[in-house]
């Protein structure tokens, strides 16, 4: 402490010298390194490789009582489709055995007057259909793939019967779709994004959850307080490297979205650097608030493992549509920072500039960085006193 | 040889509960949580945001619009009146999607021709954007059945007729809830059992657990315990919740019931004491826990199904507990499986439990010398 530069002592000494010694502890037990660098390389991996809401080869009972050319045309448009690997079931009862068991999801069932019935103009012939229904989306898209499959047959069968108008009679009203921003209907390309500031949660919280509480634990942060450390000086001190190492890990998230996973990123550079960095504040900041509130690592580390993922993975519009959930529910997705991040990744991602997306959104994150930063400092000034 | 492990399961369980804040993420959060996750994960949409362009605006176009308007699903947030509107409603997500009616929309119809409606939806997200589609798809095919019949027209030559055994109204919630007690299950024992050593590490009081005549198996059941005692009651007690307060069917038996939860618990305490005995600091502990838990919720069925994930993920699944709990549950909960349907989902749980156990043990012992 006798060298000159010391004794003056100027507070950006004192933060770099605070940050300097975080550093330290930091390399010392190397788990915020992997907290920052492994946990989104391996989570990425999983997710962007593991997880797809894109069914594809359903397993489909296909049950014709009565089997002859019309029954065959349809089987074969199922055959034909990537979405179905259809099984021909010798009956029905054989059919909803498979269906118990799991070895089906759905079934197709022609009656033994289907074809007849096809063949008269009084009576539709109908097809029946039996969907497994536990997993009650997956069963509701299937829904809609068998009855695409449907219509198409009943389009290829009109035309080859050579009526001109009769599709035309029988589907008054057509639906175009167009699908923006994600044609295909890719779920790799919104899971990712999403993903990113799920895993940015975590990382940030993680980060920071455990360092006052480790501070208050061993009575370091008493010691530290009757040094000439102002408070701010000590937050600042406490952020940086945690700040320096959460951006690396949002560098190698967003590169690995982008070169390994084929998401398209069509906004700017800089939105997306400002607004992580935003984030970013409001995770960091909420780790620290934890800490300064439990006061020890052990509740810390509760408090950050039931506050950071499953809020972020439920509350956040990640998977779960925001504008479906009760109104008081809506108001509490407010308190929850990744919703705000998840709008503004699926926008800077897959649509670009939009501002009046960008800036609500980014407005919002920071208040609750203010909040989460300010209240930890007037708690940790609070408790010392 | 008991009289340790109990008195070592009393201190755990004193550690856990003694300080006021863990008390109350321990005991009060799962039950929070399962309120507030439950009114959350559904995939039935409702408000979904549309405007309409109506081009047309005769009595045929207007009935359509009352369609979407009355379902219930949909609420109109916007009428819109020039072809550029729409790329900034939907931009700005002012509304997830955008029905725009030709001009020539009634004159079509009532010439038989095909009268085109196009839809226009935002696919940022996709699963909601496929959702909304699929709704779209039935009221138009319900619009086109009202107009054929209301003006006798030739209907189609065949029809659907679907059935949903199980779950038949689809409802959502009725497979994300036993979801839900799954995950909350997992969450508590984690805490509970994966942070205990390096707790102890951190203050110091692991060296004096050596220097007690425990033995690591102990030591390991007498950290065990709190784990499966506290897991099975908060399971329990979220499970009644799940029948009574959100009226998720109970089709099964509460014994197979039992026995799944009974063998998760074991594998899933096996793991996080696996975690404990590695962790040197509580930092640590806490980076395994996530390490385990976000793979295991996300790779167990919970959201997304197994069968859409490419073969070596699907390969990958098969040591992960969730996945064996979560088809327990739906089954015991909505298909009233029985112990026989379920034994392929039992002896797995059973040897992963086994597995985890004697590697936890394995781990405390090498720790301990």
């Amino acid at each position: 402490m006798n060298h000159p530069s010391a004794r003056r002592g100027g507070s950006l000494m004192r933060i770099g010298g605070l940050i300097h010694k975080e550093f330290l502890q930091i390399l010392r037990d190397p788990s915020s390194i992997a907290i920052a660098f492994l946990l989104p390389v391996i989570l990425l991996l999983i997710f962007g490789y593991g997880v797809s809401l894109n069914a594809k080869h359903i397993p489909l009972a296909f049950v014709a009582d009565a089997p002859d050319i019309e029954s065959a045309a349809l089987y074969a448009s199922y055959n034909h489709s990537a979405y179905f690997s259809p099984q021909i079931a010798p009956n029905l009862p054989t059919a909803e055995r498979w269906l118990v068991n799991r070895q089906v999801d759905a079934i197709v069932h022609l009656p033994s007057d289907f074809t007849a019935k096809l063949n008269t103009a009084s009576q539709p012939a109908p097809l029946q259909l039996i969907i497994n229904g536990v997993d009650a989306n997956q069963a509701r898209l299937t829904q809609a793939y068998i009855q695409a499959g449907w219509q198409s047959w009943l389009a290829a069968r009109a035309q080859a019967a050579g009526f001109e108008n009769s599709w035309a009679a029988a589907q008054p009203v057509e639906l175009a779709a167009r699908i923006w921003f994600n044609p295909e209907l890719r779920s790799r390309n919104y899971l990712v994004p999403g993903l990113i500031a799920v895993i940015m949660t975590l990382i940030g919280a993680l980060l920071t959850a455990l360092v006052m509480a480790r501070e208050w634990e061993r009575g370091t942060l008493e010691a530290l307080m009757v040094t000439s450390v102002h408070i701010n000086e000590l937050l600042i001190g406490k952020l940086v490297p945690y700040f320096v190492l959460g951006m690396g890990g949002m560098t190698l998230s967003v590169a690995m979205a982008v070169w390994l996973f084929g998401v398209p990123f069509l906004g700017s550079l800089w939105l997306l650097v400002l607004t992580s960095a935003l984030f970013l504040l409001t995770a960091l900041g909420m780790g620290l608030f934890i800490s300064i509130v439990a006061r020890n690592q052990f509740v810390a580390s509760l408090i950050a493992i039931i506050t950071t993922f499953l809020p972020a993975f439920m509350l956040s519009g990640f998977i779960f549509d925001i504008g479906s959930m009760p109104g008081w529910l809506q108001n509490l997705t407010y308190l929850v920072s990744a919703r705000y991040f998840i709008v503004i990744l699926h926008t800077l991602f897959l649509v670009g500039d939009v501002p009046a997306v960008l800036w609500p959104n980014t407005l919002a994150m920071l208040a609750i960085a203010v909040f989460f930063i300010a209240a930890s400092r007037r708690k940790i000034r609070k408790s010392l006193e | 040889m008991w009289q340790r492990i109990i008195a070592l399961a009393i201190k755990e369980f004193q550690a856990l509960l003694r300080d006021p804040k863990s008390r109350f993420v321990i005991a009060g959060s799962p039950l929070i949580q399962l309120l507030v996750f439950s009114f959350a994960a559904t995939f039935d949409l409702s408000n979904i945001p549309i405007a309409i362009y109506n081009q047309d605006g005769g009595q045929a176009a207007q009935a359509l619009v009352a369609r979407f308007e009355g379902s219930g699903h949909f609420k109109n947030v916007a009428n819109i009146r020039r072809e550029s509107d729409i790329a900034r409603v939907i931009d700005a997500q002012k509304a997830l999607m955008v029905l725009t009616i030709g001009p020539r929309f009634e004159a079509d119809l009532r010439t038989n021709q095909p009268a085109t409606v196009q839809l226009i939806i935002d696919g940022r997200n996709s699963n909601t954007a496929a959702i909304a589609l699929s709704y779209a798809n039935t009221l138009i095919a319900d619009f086109n059945t009202h107009w054929q019949t209301s003006h006798q027209l030739r209907a189609p030559p065949s029809v659907i007729k679907t059935r949903a055994w199980f779950n038949p109204n689809l409802e959502s919630r009725w497979f994300i809830v036993p979801g839900i007690v799954a995950i909350l299950m997992l969450v508590v024992v984690m805490v509970v059992t994966a942070l205990s050593v390096a707790r102890e590490r951190e203050q110091g009081t692991f060296d004096q657990l050596l220097v007690t005549p425990l033995r690591p198996v102990e030591i390991l059941i007498g950290k065990a315990i709190p784990g499966f005692a506290i897991g099975l009651l908060e399971g329990s007690i979220i499970i009644f919740l799940a029948v009574n307060a959100f009226a998720v069917p109970f089709e099964g038996h509460l014994l197979t019931l039992y026995i799944g939860m009974g063998l998760f618990l074991l594998s899933a305490i096996g793991i996080g004491l696996m975690i404990s005995a590695l962790a040197t600091t509580l930092q640590q502990a806490v980076l395994g826990v996530f390490l385990f838990l976000v793979p295991a919720i996300i790779l167990s069925g919970f959201a997304t199904p197994i069968a859409n994930m490419p073969p070596f993920v699907q390969d990958l699944t098969l040591i992960n507990p969730m996945r064996y709990f979560m088809i327990i549950l739906r089954g015991i909960f909505l298909e009233g499986s029985s112990f026989q349907s379920l034994q392929n989902q039992f002896w797995p749980l059973a040897l992963i439990g086994l597995v985890t156990l004697a590697t936890a043990r394995w781990l405390f012992r090498h720790r301990m010398n």
